[in-house]
């Protein structure tokens, strides 16, 4: 199964929140939709399940147009920051009413999630507390069974123990039942194990698209005495470099060098996730000031 | 033991490093079961391919192999192989980056040696 999106653009006003993107997500891989705040990545989603209207493209789930399609936005669910529950509905009346909405939905692994993470089934859902919101919404997505998950800044607001148990079930949840999840979120470095194929947005626009280790393979950071370091990135890709006193460190494009071939003083490393992540936010800052 | 995840090194080779240590640390001795694909992905937050593809890299050496239904096991004879490749590898691994660190500290080569002697004497 594959949602195929092509050439979505969307405009809030003066806003272009989306600049003719193109992505397919499918093959039961778990997908990092990264990007800052006010990237995109939400109103991407919410236009995927059909929250949002598209101003125009294309968007289909095996060929089949998505838009007013029940039955394919039913493979489909989508984790969002914003809630749509009535005010007086309780914890466990959501529940009950998932089950009418998603036929896949596992009630049972619901209530077991909501006694293991303490939430209070009785309560009434605005009267959550933030981490205690996003732990509802985490029990009814993982709990959906459906072929794709959406999640929206899933962990918004969960303690560091939450959190970790957050991903353990989620990955517990994908190896006995895989499905194509993606997880929009800006806490970047603890989902870099986690994920497999990550695209990248800013501004509106996919400025990368692959698998992240292909990614990590096509940057490398060196560090070392500033003049060394001048002469060895002149002519190089360069996508950012800072000094800290005589000690300079730059971020590049390309494979990573040989340490043996490296000048004496020079030391290269990879970089994760995260660092790529903001060497690439920078790199745009620094070509609109020229 | 505990796999340490760091920059330089994809994730897969980190696990499979972490396995290759534990069996030589006798913590899956021969013909013992390892930690499934879900519970390595579990425990340390990664994705089951990237488990998978680390594991793999053993059932390729012919260190792990698989029983069918049941799952990885540690294969006979793993601990002497894994202990002679570690023994070759051993120069490049920590006696190079060794030697690059000692010149930067103007370390002499009978100084280092030395050193050797020191660390094996307060070893026994």
């Amino acid at each position: 199964m594959t949602i195929d999106i092509q050439n979505i653009s969307k405009r809030f006003g003066q806003t272009q929140a989306l600049d003719n993107i193109s992505l397919k997500f499918g093959q039961k891989k778990i997908y990092g939709l990264l990007g800052n705040n006010g990237a995109g990545k939400s109103t991407l989603l919410n236009i995927i399940t059909g929250r949002y209207l598209t101003d125009d493209g294309i968007l289909t789930l095996d060929g089949e147009p998505l838009k007013d399609n029940d039955k394919a936005l039913n493979q489909i669910y989508m984790l969002s920051e914003k809630d749509y529950y009535p005010e007086t509905m309780k914890v466990k009346d959501a529940i009950r009413w998932a089950s009418v909405f998603y036929p896949d939905f596992d009630e049972k692994l619901a209530l077991k999630l909501t006694e293991k993470f303490g939430l209070p089934v009785k309560k009434k859902i605005p009267s959550l507390s933030t981490g205690y919101k996003s732990i509802f919404k985490i029990v009814i997505a993982l709990s959906a069974n459906t072929p794709f998950l959406l999640l929206d800044e899933p962990v918004l607001g969960l303690d560091a123990g939450h959190r970790d148990m957050f991903y353990k079930l989620l990955i517990e949840r994908y190896s006995e039942n895989p499905c194509t999840i993606v997880i929009s979120t800006h806490l970047i470095a603890e989902v870099e194990g986690l994920v497999e194929h990550c695209m990248i947005i800013k501004d509106g626009r996919i400025i990368k698209d692959a698998p992240c280790e292909d990614l990590l393979n096509r940057g490398y950071s060196i560090s070392g005495p500033a003049a060394l370091i001048d002469d060895y990135i002149k002519g190089k890709d360069i996508i950012s470099s800072s000094n800290l006193g005589g000690l300079k460190t730059a971020c590049l494009n390309g494979a990573m060098p040989n340490p043996e071939n490296l000048p004496v003083g020079l030391e290269a490393g990879k970089m994760n996730l995260q660092e790529y992540f903001i060497q690439l936010m920078k790199e745009g800052e620094v070509k609109g000031n020229e | 033991m505990q796999p340490s995840f760091d920059t330089n090194k994809p994730i897969f080779i980190t696990i499979a490093q972490w396995l290759e240590d534990a069996i030589l640390a006798d913590i899956y001795t021969e013909e013992s079961q390892v930690p499934s694909i879900t519970e390595i992905s579990i425990q340390y937050n990664i994705n089951p391919a990237t488990a998978l593809k680390g594991v793999n890299m053993l059932v390729d050496s012919g260190f792990l192999y698989k029983k069918r239904g049941l799952g990885m096991f540690v294969a006979k004879g793993a601990y002497d192989k894994l202990l002679e490749r570690r023994q070759q590898q051993f120069f490049e691994d920590y006696i190079k980056p060794l030697v690059i660190e000692a010149i930067r500290l103007k370390i002499t080569a009978a100084d280092l040696q030395a050193m050797i002697e020191r660390g094996y004497d307060n070893d026994n």
